[in-house]
C-alpha cells in the first residue's frame, strides 16, 4: 500500500467511526449490505474511468452509456425476447464499440477526450431517450427466464451481495494488469510522459486505444448491473451525473487528472469512501439536498490535503536529495 | 557622444560552468555591430543578459550614460532595446497593427479603453512604409511568410522606439531576395541613428553590413574587426582557434561492412534535400553543423518519429520501413535523444523502469512483468555504466544529468543494439560523466555497433568521431576523414563555404 491509499484507508476509517458514533445504525448489516451493493456498482466503473485518466484522458460519457445500453438491454430482453447471455453479450460488445469509437478519435484524429465524451454524454442520452420516447421503461412481467440473469446481477451469494463480489473480482484482473502486466507498464508510461514512451518504441497509441477499449467494456458490465438494481430505465435520467462519481472516485484514489498516477486499491477506496459520505447523509439526517455538497467539500478537502502534504514530501527530498544530485 | 551601450567585464556562471568571462562590449549610434562565434560560444547567454531574461554573475551595463548592474526585462525594453529572434514572438492570431502595437494600443473611450483600430492602422501604417513592407497594418500575422514576419517584428521595435536593435539569426529561414531586403532594412535602420547586433551565421551578410565585428570563444571575446579588416579568413581565426584536448581512443576493430544506410533521404524539416549517409558497424560517425542545419531531423527521420517524405534507409543492405520508432527499435536501431528529460525519460518512474521501458515484453511470462528478472537485468546495467544511485528502484528524476544519460544509454545496451543514434550525448552533462559516456560509445563501436553521433561541441566532433559528415541547410555539405580533421575544415563546412560539396558527402557514403 502506498502513503496516498493508506491515508485515505484512514480517512475513512475515522469518517466511518464518527457517523457510526453520531448513529450505530451504520454499522446495522442491513446497512453495511445495502452500500457494498452500491460500492460494486459504482467501483466497476469506476475502475474503468481511473484507467483512462491514468492516461492523461478522461470519460464524461459513461452516465450516457448506461442510459443508452440500459435501453437497449431492457429492449433486447423484453421487446426481442433474446436469450439472456446473448443480451448481456451484446451490451458488454457495445460498451466495447464505444470505447473503441473514443480511443480512435482521441488517438488517431488528436482530438481532446474531454470534448470526445462530452459530445458522447450528448448523443448517447439523446439517442437512448428518442429511442424510448423519453419513457420508462422496464421489465414489467418477463417472466422467470430472467431470474437467473436477475439473480447474478443483483442477488447475494452467502449473504453477499453479487455485485459487490463482481467488483472484488474486477478489482483483482484490472489490478493484475494494472500493476504487473507489460501494457500496465506502457500505461503509466504513456500516462506519464508518451514522448519518451514513443521514443522507447511503445505503441502509445495502441495502449491509449487499449484504455477506452477497457473503460467501455466495464462500462458495459456495470450497465448490466445497474438496470437490475434500478429494474427499470428512464433514458432521462439514469445514470445521469455517474460519470462525475466515477471522477470523482478516481480522484480521491489518488489519480491525477495530468495521468501517470493511481492505483486499483486507490480507486475503490475512493469509491468506498464516496459511498460512505452518500450514506452519512442519509443516516445522520443530513437535508439530502446537500448531498452533492457534502461530497464537493469533502473531495476538495481531501484534493487540498493530498497536495500540500506532496508539497512537503518533495521539499523534504529536494533537501534530502540536494548532495547527492551535485555528485 | 557616448555610446549607445557599453558593457563592462560581463560574466556569468552556472555551478561548474562558466558561461561568460569578463566580455566587453560597446555599440554606438548609428552602427551595426556583427556578433560572431560558434554554438555555445556565449552569444545567447551574452544576448539573454541583455534582454533582461539573465542577471550577470558580475560586470556593469551602461546605457545612455546610466550604469546598472543588471537589467530586467522591463528595464530592458524601457531603456530603448528590442530584440527580432530566430524564433519568431508574435501573436499570430492577431493583425499586425495588433502586433506592432502589442502593449501600447491606441484606445479611446476614455475608461472604457476600447481598441481604436484606425488609430493603430495610421500608426502602423508609416513605420511599415519605411521598411518597405508589402502589407497592410489589418493583415492577420497567420498570413504572412517569414521573411515578412521578421519586419513586423522589426516594426514594434520602432514603434517601442528602439535605439538598439538586436537581430538574432534573422535570415536564417529567409532566401536569397529576402535576405538582400532585409538587409537594406538594416542599413536603413543605421542611417535613421540605431544602433544594431547582428549575430549571424552567415560571414557573408556580415561583410555586406557590419561595421565591426566582435567573435566571442568560450565564454570570453576572441577578438574585433574593425570594418576594413572584415573578411571570411579573418573571421574564421577568430572563431576557432582553441586548444583542443586529446580525446580520441581509436577503434579496436577495423569498420565492418553493412550498418545504416540513408540514400536520398528527405526530412519533413527540408524537403527540398536529400542527404546520403553511411555509418558501418565498429566506427563512431560525428554529425556536425549549426543548430539548425538539419542534423536532428535526420536522426528523427532515421529513427521513424518523422518518418521520411523520400529516399530509403537501409540495414546491412537490406531496406528498412520505419513508420514509427517500434519498427526501429525492432531493427535495433536505437536513439539516444537531445533532450532526454522530455524525451528520453519518465522521470517519476524508477531507474529499473526506465531500464526496461523498451524491453518490458521480454521480462515478461504470460504477459506478466517478472519483476526479479528485471531486476537483476537493471542492477547489471547500472554496475556497468556505473549509475550513482543507491539502487534501480531510484526516482530518475532525482539523478544528475550525467547519471539520467547513461539511464537512457543502459535502455539500449540492455538489448540487442545494431545502430545507435546519439544526439547531443553530453549536453549538459559534466567533465568526468563525458568521459565515461565516451568510453562507452567507443565499447560499443568495438563490439560492432554502428554509431551515429551529432554534436554541436566541436572538441567532441573532433575528439570522439573517426569520421565527420557536416551539415549545411539541410544536406550534407561535406566529409572528413581523420587524418583531414580540423576545427577550421569542419567550420567552413557548417557555415557552407566549401563550394559544389556534395561530392563529398555522397562519395563517403557509397559503399566500399
Amino acid at each position: 500500500m502506498s502513503k496516498k491509499e493508506i491515508g485515505l484507508a484512514l480517512l475513512l476509517i475515522v469518517i466511518g467511526g464518527i457517523t457510526a458514533a453520531l448513529n450505530p445504525l451504520f454499522l446495522s448489516g442491513v446497512n453495511l449490505l445495502n452500500m457494498a451493493n452500491l460500492i460494486g456498482l459504482f467501483g466497476i466503473f469506476a475502475i474503468g474511468q481511473g484507467l483512462i485518466i491514468i492516461t492523461g484522458g478522461i470519460d464524461l460519457s459513461v452516465g450516457s452509456i448506461f442510459a443508452l445500453l440500459g435501453v437497449v438491454l431492457v429492449d433486447l430482453l423484453v421487446n426481442f425476447e433474446l436469450a439472456w447471455p446473448l443480451a448481456v453479450l451484446a451490451v458488454l460488445g457495445a460498451g466495447l464499440v464505444l470505447g473503441l469509437l473514443h480511443g480512435l478519435l482521441v488517438t488517431r484524429l488528436k482530438l481532446q477526450p474531454f470534448v470526445v465524451t462530452l459530445c458522447g454524454l450528448l448523443i448517447y442520452r439523446g439517442i437512448a431517450r428518442y429511442y424510448t420516447q423519453d419513457s420508462t421503461i422496464g421489465f414489467g412481467y418477463a417472466g422467470a427466464e430472467l431470474d437467473t440473469l436477475a439473480w447474478l446481477a443483483s442477488g447475494r451469494s452467502l449473504g453477499i451481495p453479487n455485485p459487490f463480489l463482481i467488483l472484488l473480482l474486477v478489482a483483482g484482473v484490472m489490478a493484475v494488469v494494472l500493476h504487473r502486466t507489460v501494457f500496465g507498464r506502457h500505461l503509466y508510461a504513456v500516462g506519464r510522459n508518451e514522448e519518451a514512451a514513443r521514443h522507447s518504441g511503445i505503441n502509445t497509441d495502441g495502449v491509449i486505444m487499449g484504455a477506452y477499449l477497457l473503460g467501455g467494456g466495464l462500462a458495459g458490465l456495470a450497465t448490466v448491473l445497474l438496470v437490475f438494481y434500478t429494474s427499470s430505465v428512464s433514458p432521462s435520467s439514469f445514470g445521469s451525473f455517474y460519470e462525475l462519481y466515477a471522477i470523482a472516485a478516481a480522484v480521491l484514489g489518488g489519480c491525477s487528472l495530468r495521468g501517470g498516477e493511481g492505483s486499483i486499491l486507490g480507486i475503490v477506496l475512493g469509491t468506498v469512501l464516496l459511498q460512505i459520505l452518500q450514506n452519512l447523509v442519509n443516516i445522520l439526517g443530513i437535508p439530502s439536498s446537500l448531498n452533492f455538497a457534502v461530497m464537493g467539500a469533502v473531495i476538495l478537502m481531501g484534493v487540498i490535503a493530498d497536495r500540500q502534504l506532496g508539497l512537503r514530501r518533495q521539499r523534504i527530498q529536494m533537501t534530502r536529495s540536494q548532495p547527492a544530485a551535485a555528485e | 557622444m557616448a555610446p549607445l551601450l557599453e558593457l563592462k567585464g560581463i560574466g556569468k556562471s552556472y555551478p561548474g560552468v562558466r558561461a561568460l568571462d569578463g566580455v566587453d562590449l560597446c555599440l554606438e549610434a548609428g552602427e551595426v555591430l556583427g556578433l560572431i562565434g560558434e554554438n555555445g560560444a556565449g552569444k545567447s547567454t551574452l544576448m539573454k543578459i541583455l534582454g533582461g531574461v539573465l542577471p550577470p554573475s558580475e560586470g556593469r551595463i551602461r546605457i545612455a550614460g546610466r550604469d546598472r548592474a543588471s537589467l530586467s526585462v522591463a528595464e530592458a525594453s524601457a531603456a530603448g532595446i528590442a530584440f527580432v529572434h530566430q524564433e519568431l514572438n508574435l501573436f499570430d492570431n492577431l493583425d499586425v497593427a495588433g502586433n506592432v502595437l502589442f502593449g501600447r494600443e491606441s484606445v479611446r473611450g476614455g475608461p472604457l479603453r476600447l481598441l481604436d483600430r484606425r488609430a493603430a492602422a495610421a500608426r502602423v501604417a508609416p513605420l511599415l512604409r519605411r521598411l518597405g513592407a508589402d502589407f497592410a497594418p489589418e493583415t492577420p500575422v497567420a498570413e504572412l511568410s517569414i521573411a515578412q514576419r521578421q519586419l513586423v517584428e522589426i516594426a514594434r521595435a520602432l514603434a517601442a522606439e528602439a535605439r538598439i536593435i538586436i537581430l538574432d539569426e534573422p535570415t536564417s529561414s529567409l532566401t536569397l531576395s529576402e535576405t538582400a531586403r532585409l538587409l537594406s532594412v538594416v542599413k536603413e535602420l543605421r542611417t535613421g541613428g540605431t544602433g544594431l547586433i547582428y549575430i549571424t551565421h552567415r560571414l557573408g551578410e556580415i561583410i555586406d553590413c557590419a561595421d565591426r565585428v566582435v567573435c566571442l570563444r568560450d565564454g570570453r571575446l576572441a577578438g574585433a574587426l574593425p570594418r576594413e579588416e572584415i573578411a571570411h579568413a579573418a573571421m574564421i581565426r577568430l572563431m576557432i582557434g582553441r586548444e583542443l584536448r586529446a580525446l580520441y581512443a581509436p577503434p579496436g576493430r577495423a569498420a565492418g561492412a553493412g550498418g545504416l544506410e540513408a540514400r536520398g533521404l528527405v526530412t519533413p524539416a527540408f524537403p527540398g534535400q536529400a542527404v546520403d549517409l553511411h555509418v558501418r558497424p565498429g566506427e563512431i560517425l560525428g554529425l556536425a553543423g549549426l543548430v539548425g542545419a538539419g542534423r536532428t531531423s535526420l536522426a528523427r527521420s532515421l529513427f521513424g518519429l518523422d518518418p521520411p517524405l523520400g529516399g530509403a534507409v537501409l540495414l546491412d543492405g537490406r531496406p528498412l520501413r520505419l513508420a514509427s520508432p517500434r519498427e526501429a527499435v525492432e531493427a535495433g536501431i536505437y536513439l539516444v535523444p537531445e533532450d532526454r528529460k522530455r524525451d528520453g525519460l519518465v522521470l517519476d518512474m524508477p531507474i529499473v523502469e526506465n531500464v526496461t521501458l523498451a524491453s518490458a515484453p521480454a521480462y515478461a511470462r504470460f504477459g506478466l512483468i517478472r519483476r526479479a528478472a528485471e531486476w537483476a537485468a537493471s542492477e547489471a546495467q547500472r554496475a556497468a555504466l556505473r549509475i550513482r544511485a543507491p539502487d534501480s528502484a531510484a526516482r530518475v528524476g532525482d539523478l544528475s544529468g550525467g547519471n539520467q544519460q547513461k539511464v537512457v544509454l543502459a535502455r539500449w545496451l540492455s538489448m540487442a543494439p545494431r545502430v545507435i543514434l546519439l544526439d547531443e550525448p553530453t549536453r549538459g552533462i559534466d567533465v568526468g560523466a563525458k568521459g565515461e559516456i565516451y568510453a562507452l560509445m567507443r565499447a560499443l563501436a568495438d563490439r560492432g555497433v554502428a554509431i551515429l553521433m551529432i554534436s554541436s561541441d566541436m572538441e567532441e566532433v573532433l575528439g570522439v568521431s573517426d569520421r565527420i559528415l557536416v551539415m549545411h541547410e539541410g544536406r550534407i555539405s561535406g566529409g572528413l576523414e581523420r587524418e583531414g580533421f580540423s576545427e577550421q575544415a569542419v567550420l567552413r563546412l557548417a557555415i557552407g563555404e566549401v563550394p559544389a560539396p556534395d561530392a563529398a558527402g555522397q562519395q563517403e557514403s557509397l559503399p566500399a
